[in-house]
């Protein structure tokens, strides 16, 4: 990184819900770390110091360069934390698959805050609870209050909440790809707001491996075979999300024998994931000469994808056009 | 002239997950109730219902980015028990090195960053100076590299072990994903023994700063970081100390072995208590019920980590760390119930790890290339459990014939702890606020008591979203809230 002679620049990492797996990758530049922060001031990074919310709240409104947001909104306190944070940081940064897409947390948008309270506090096997005590936002024990922040029903990305200028994905975003974003920051040449600081091709671009585009019948589930090393996955009968997935992530899950669940998102070519991973799976299914084939053949080869939403949309319902689950029927 | 007071502690910094501390003043400004709240709760358990079983090992990471590497793993031995297959032996050994490697890294971020600050910089120091950069200052500079070299060494044997050291993706439904190179092996066997080095550092540093520092091994030993438990931890068949497979056993508060069981039958072992005051469920022993948040042997509450696992175990396999083991339990008595000897015992694990990593690379069953038994039985219902840095987890689904998630139940190291924590916070802010006195030191040496555990909150709140730290919050007789901490 190169040194600067203007001041440092203010830097905030914040956060929302997470893994804090994007804090890990910040903290993976290690060696690097000390040459990032010659060059910028952490004015605030909770995972990493002891700088208190009220610190933050004091400082002027734009006056943080630049917040990396990492993390999902999915209760008041995010939001409100989200919200302080965009109002201080003049260059607001989604950093991570939640902040981007709503990464894999956003499959909760499969269900309610309701059912998933059943679930967790009544019918788990080891959970005793015969009068199904739930947590509740306000309960009173030896006469304080005790406050929990509520919990929403839908998992929003950043961008659902605040203005977001610049998207930085990976679950978590690899250490080249930070590095980028770093360099790019400090020495003042980012490209145009709203762009994804990542290139806009998809993984099989950059995927080392030999690709066909054979035409397969039967689709293979990771535990049931073991791939050749060299070969297309999905020429194989594997699904690979490599079609519908933007690149960057140096293909290190392909490198180690395992297919690719689109942690980096789609390219801003495609509008949605999942719609466009559906589309590659339809003509490597062979359905475009649908005509051609029976009702039962189409959906017999169909049917061998056994979770749709949660294979194609692992980490991105919450941004997709689907969002949510519908809530409307109760 | 005031009447009873609340302290809050809000972010509790430095914890991996996000957690408030309420301390509640009675009239004479002492410590009536403390409580340890966990804010958040994502529904894992409930989202993971649909899910294909086999890409539970990939979805599972995403509970924790600081910890994946225990959730990855835990949840591919589930998946071993749901399709009934046992993987080659190869696998076992190929996914325990990377794991060894993971807790090197996992504990040495703790004791440098997150843990050690408050003994080597000093729990009075200014936050400013009360982290990583403090600590360097204090040991050296040049121990600065020497950490940042070995974390990135670990993370870069968990890279060619996992494929990704955060978010691992190697391991599946009988076995893993990828063999280990000759190539791969040498260059871990030399960055092994970089590690090693490293760990016995990391163990004489902790002798001098809190062993020999008259202050701090008095703290160490202060009674109201003291806290009389059940301990469980992994046990093999010889009784040593296990951190990816083994019996789960438990111990009562005075030592004697109270059950030991296979993690498959958990359930009849072990209970979950609910309180509508935090989003964290309360583990206990069945078979001695729940009774409150109270120690002893009369209840239920018991500890799981790195200091749970050496009051349990009959001793390590490994001949530094066996020396070391023998050499704290001549200090302490065993079980050790002193809540901050965690970090001694998570030192001494490092050690452990980095033995057990060289013994694993150098044998030579890590390089076959047999690391896949494909399953052929009909899918049904698994347990998987690993020691995580933060203590026992468990994994535990089931599927319909397809192989489609049907129920997912999880018991995380930090929810296995929670009573503890609770516990402990109360007890340190009893023995620290008296007559209302409250200050940042005090504070923070509170929050040392949580510390000590490694609380991991992102974990923790796999059931809502997890974010990091905490707040402290102090509520006067008239509940009133008179002082409020919040570090995010």
């Amino acid at each position: 990184m190169r040194a600067v002679s203007q001041p440092k620049l203010k830097l905030a990492i914040g956060l929302g819900a997470t893994c804090s797996g994007c804090d890990m990758a910040i903290v993976d530049l290690a060696e690097k770390l000390t040459d990032v922060f010659k060059a910028v001031d952490v004015v605030f990074w909770p995972t990493a110091s002891d700088q208190k919310l009220e610190e933050l709240e004091r400082l002027p409104d734009g006056s943080v360069d630049v917040c990396f947001y990492h993390g999902s909104i999915a209760n008041e306190e995010n939001k409100e934390i989200a919200e302080l944070l965009r109002k201080k940081a003049k260059t607001m940064i989604a950093f991570g698959a939640c902040a981007c897409h709503g990464g894999i947390p956003g499959l909760a948008n499969l269900t309610t805050t309701k059912e998933l309270f059943a679930t967790v506090y009544k019918e788990t096997p080891s959970t005793e609870n015969p009068d199904f005590k739930q947590p509740s936002i306000d309960t009173t024990v030896s006469g304080y209050s005790l406050h929990l922040p509520e919990k929403f029903d839908t998992v929003q990305c950043l961008h659902s909440c605040v203005n977001v200028d610049y998207f930085l994905p990976g679950c978590p975003p690899e250490v080249p790809l930070v590095e980028k974003a770093i360099e790019a920051i400090t020495t003042g040449k980012l490209p145009e707001k709203g762009a994804t600081l990542a290139p806009n091709r998809i993984l099989c671009d950059e995927c080392p491996r030999e690709r066909q585009e054979k035409k397969i019948s039967k689709i293979f589930r990771i535990h049931q075979t073991i791939p050749d090393q060299e070969k297309c996955f999905l020429d194989q009968g594997i699904i690979c999300s490599g079609p519908s997935t933007r690149m960057g992530c140096g293909a290190k899950c392909i490198a180690a024998n395992m297919p690719c669940r689109g942690c980096m998102g789609p390219t801003s070519k495609a509008l949605d994931q999942g719609a466009k991973m559906i589309a590659s799976l339809g003509s490597i299914l062979g359905l475009e000469g649908e005509e051609s084939m029976s009702e039962d053949q189409v959906k017999q080869l169909v049917d061998q994808i056994k979770d749709p939403l949660g294979t194609f949309y692992m980490f991105t319902l919450p941004s997709s056009i689907l969002k949510r689950r519908n809530m409307t029927q109760k | 002239m005031q009447e009873t007071k609340v302290i809050k502690i809000d972010p509790i910094t430095r914890l991996e997950g996000h957690g408030k501390i309420h301390i509640l003043l009675n009239k004479s400004g002492n410590v009536d109730e403390a409580y340890f709240q966990v804010v958040e709760l994502r529904g894992f358990e409930k989202f993971c219902q649909g899910r294909l079983v086999e890409e539970m090992p990939n979805i599972t990471t995403r509970i924790c980015g600081v910890c994946p590497w225990n959730h990855h793993l835990a949840s591919a031995k589930a998946t071993d028990a749901v399709y009934k297959v046992d993987p080659p032996e190869a696998a076992k050994k190929i996914r325990e090195l990377g794991y060894c490697a993971f807790f090197i890294h996992d504990h040495a971020i703790h004791f440098y960053a997150l843990g050690g600050p408050d003994f080597i910089v000093g729990p009075g120091a200014s936050p400013q100076e009360r982290n990583i950069a403090g600590v360097l200052k204090k040991v050296g500079a040049e121990v600065g590299s020497t950490v940042l070299r070995a974390l990135k060494y670990a993370h870069e044997i968990e890279e060619m072990v996992g494929g990704r050291a955060i978010h691992p993706v190697f391991a599946i439904p009988g076995g893993v994903s990828k063999p280990l190179s000759d190539s791969d092996c040498t260059k871990i066997h030399e960055m092994g023994k970089f590690l090693l080095d490293f760990s016995k550092f990391t163990v004489n540093t902790f002798e001098k700063t809190v062993l020999q520092t008259k202050r701090n091994f008095d703290l160490l030993k202060d009674d109201m970081y003291r806290l009389k438990t059940f301990y469980m931890g992994t046990v093999d068949a010889k009784g040593k100390m296990n951190l990816y497979d083994g019996d789960l056993r438990v111990i009562d508060p005075e030592g004697k072995t109270f059950a030991q069981f296979k993690p498959s039958d958990y359930l009849k072992h072990v209970s979950e208590h609910v309180e509508p005051w935090t989003y964290l469920k309360f583990p206990f022993l069945k078979n001695v019920g729940w009774n409150g948040l109270v120690e002893g042997r009369n209840s239920g509450v018991y500890r799981v980590g790195p200091l749970a696992r050496f009051n349990v175990a009959d001793g390590i396999s490994t001949p530094l760390a066996q020396a070391a083991y023998e050499q704290m339990f001549a200090t302490l008595k065993r079980p050790a119930h002193e809540t901050l000897a965690y970090h001694w015992a998570r030192v001494i694990e490092t050690l452990y790890a980095s033995e057990r990593l060289l013994e694993l690379v150098q044998d030579p069953e890590v390089k076959s290339s047999k690391i896949r038994t494909i399953p052929t039985a009909t899918p049904e219902e698994g347990v998987g459990a690993v020691e995580a840095p933060r203590g026992t987890l468990i994994h535990h689904y089931k599927t319909d014939p397809d192989g489609i998630v049907q129920g997912v139940n999880l018991i995380v190291a930090t929810t296995h702890n929670h009573a503890g924590i609770c516990m402990s916070v109360k007890k340190a802010a009893q023995g620290l606020i008296k007559r209302g006195k409250v200050d940042d030191e005090i504070l923070n040496m509170v929050e040392m008591a949580v510390r000590a555990y490694d609380p991991c909150l992102a974990c923790a709140t796999h059931t809502l979203p997890g974010q990091m730290p905490l707040e402290v919050n102090i509520y006067n007789s008239e509940k009133k809230l008179i002082k409020r901490m919040r570090r995010l």
